[in-house]
């Protein structure tokens, strides 16, 4: 199936290597990937402590204009926080007729029109589900022997709408570690909240939230992430948080795709891993 | 003028259980818990709702939207407050107004963020010199990957989102 691929603004700054090691993973796995033209931000969590309806228009423009892409499939979305931004549009549009007609009305100044015929599926549902561990485990070519990897989902891709996991202990994650040859890493903060941007505006709370799960962390060699908003708090602050603690809590943090090109014999080049902020030595000695 | 009847609806038939409370990864700051806060909102009491910190420190994790045995949509509901507090710039919420309207102002003029326009919006927006400072750590970081994009990107014709954004506030002025 060809997926119609939704990047999001963070895919092409901060997250530009989520971007990379999704297209070149997909790339590896024969997986067509189709870009939106003139896509727009989704609102990210900005959009909704401003203006709730503001908060489906834009998505919505995005869903819109995928719709209009003929031959292709699902809508494929890399971060958690632009994924639960277009699957709410689906959701709650089917509920509320009132919302529905106001996003027709908004979307109609750019004459489209949401008709409803794409399912939007974040990235760790499609490779969990739609390629699935054994194709990943028959195309490893450098297996991870040894490396205990800690899983982290964060919230958005699982609350609250669910679907593809469990919302309070999500699984999907462990197959596709597995086939990598990696060790899962047991641990009690696969699903717990990162602090979001928080981390901007409320640091000394969210702060504290990140400290926990690097705490929980120690002892795996990796966090594997699925969102830009949690690699950036779990990699971007870990010497500020760690102050207090009289533990070292640096860790390597990575992309999922990126774990998975590297296990399947992509070059560290082409999962962009020079563009990580924490990535240890250790790590890529291992490698 | 800030009006919280429409939150009061979603949270009718709160029973004061406080899963939601105990749910929540930020209530160890907030200076009244989220339990409370919704019994606040159902007895109309507007001005201690605002002074609190509560709503402000909801991280949308959607753990106690997920397990309120209700079903409430609390998450929304925190949501909803800080647009209250947004468009009523009460002063409690002053950060949080300007770092999601400078956000959304980046968005508005090119149709998607782009981050160190962004960042520097907020700062103006902020008027606090210091206030850069707590971002220089990762700001270098950044920098020194290379990922601070000095070749902006915005929509593919260039185009702003001004007629969308205007659509929606006129449709919410006549609601
Ligand atoms: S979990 Fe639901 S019912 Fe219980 S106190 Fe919170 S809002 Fe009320
Ligand atoms: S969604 Fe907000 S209020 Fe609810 S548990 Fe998470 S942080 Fe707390």
């Amino acid at each position: 199936m060809k997926y119609i691929y939704y990047p999001g603004c963070s895919l092409e700054e901060s997250a530009i290597e989520y971007d990379g090691a999704t297209r070149a993973l997909m790339a590896e796995l024969g997986e067509e990937l189709i870009d939106i033209e003139d896509w727009n931000c989704c609102g990210a969590t900005a959009a909704e402590p401003m203006s709730e309806l503001l908060s489906f228009v834009l998505p919505a423009r995005n869903i819109a204009l995928a719709e209009k892409i003929k031959n292709a499939g699902d809508i494929l979305v890399p971060c958690s926080a632009c994924y639960l931004n277009l699957k709410k549009v689906m959701v709650e549009r089917d509920k509320d007729e009132n919302l529905s007609h106001n996003i027709d009305e908004a979307l109609a100044v750019d004459d489209l029109k949401i008709k409803g015929t794409r399912r939007v599926r974040h990235l760790l549902d499609v490779l969990a589900h739609d390629i699935g561990a054994a194709r990943i485990a028959q195309g490893v070519m450098n297996p991870l022997k040894g490396l205990k990897i800690a899983p982290y989902y964060g919230c958005q891709c699982l609350r609250p709408y669910g679907g593809f996991d469990d919302p309070e202990e999500p699984v999907t994650m462990t197959g596709l570690i597995e086939a990598c040859g990696a060790d899962v890493f047991p641990w009690d903060s696969s699903a717990v909240c990162c602090g979001a941007s928080g981390m901007n505006t409320k640091r000394e709370v969210s702060g504290k939230l990140v400290q926990k799960i690097l705490m929980d962390a120690r002892g795996a060699d990796a966090i594997v992430t699925v969102c830009p908003m949690c690699q950036m708090n779990l990699e971007g602050f870990q010497k500020s948080v760690a102050r207090g603690t009289s533990e070292d809590l640096s860790i390597t943090v990575l992309y999922l795709p990126q774990l998975l090109g590297l296990a399947m014999g992509l070059s560290e080049e082409a999962v962009m891993l020079h563009k990580n902020l924490a990535v240890a030595d250790t790590f890529l000695e291992v490698l | 003028m800030i009006t919280t009847t429409h939150i009061k609806e979603l949270l009718s038939t709160c029973m004061q259980c406080g899963t939601c409370t105990a749910s929540c990864p930020n209530a160890f700051a907030m200076d009244m818990p989220p339990r409370k806060l919704w019994r606040l909102v159902l007895m109309d009491r507007t001005e201690d709702i605002f002074n609190s910190n509560t709503f402000a420190l909801c991280s949308t994790c959607y753990f106690c939207t997920l397990r309120c045995p209700r079903g409430l949509p609390l998450t929304r509901a925190m949501s909803l407050l800080k647009e209250q507090a947004f468009k009523a710039k009460t002063p409690g919420y002053k950060k949080g107004t300007a770092f999601y309207g400078s956000f959304m102002e980046s968005v508005r003029r090119h149709g998607r963020v782009r981050e160190t326009e962004f960042m520097t919006l907020y700062f103006m927006a902020m008027k606090n010199p210091l206030l850069p400072l707590e971002f220089t750590g990762i700001g270098l970081k950044l920098m020194k990957k290379n990922k601070v994009a000095i070749q902006l990107p915005s929509r593919a014709d260039g185009s702003n989102l001004d007629r969308l954004f205007q659509k929606v506030r006129e449709i919410e002025d006549r609601a």
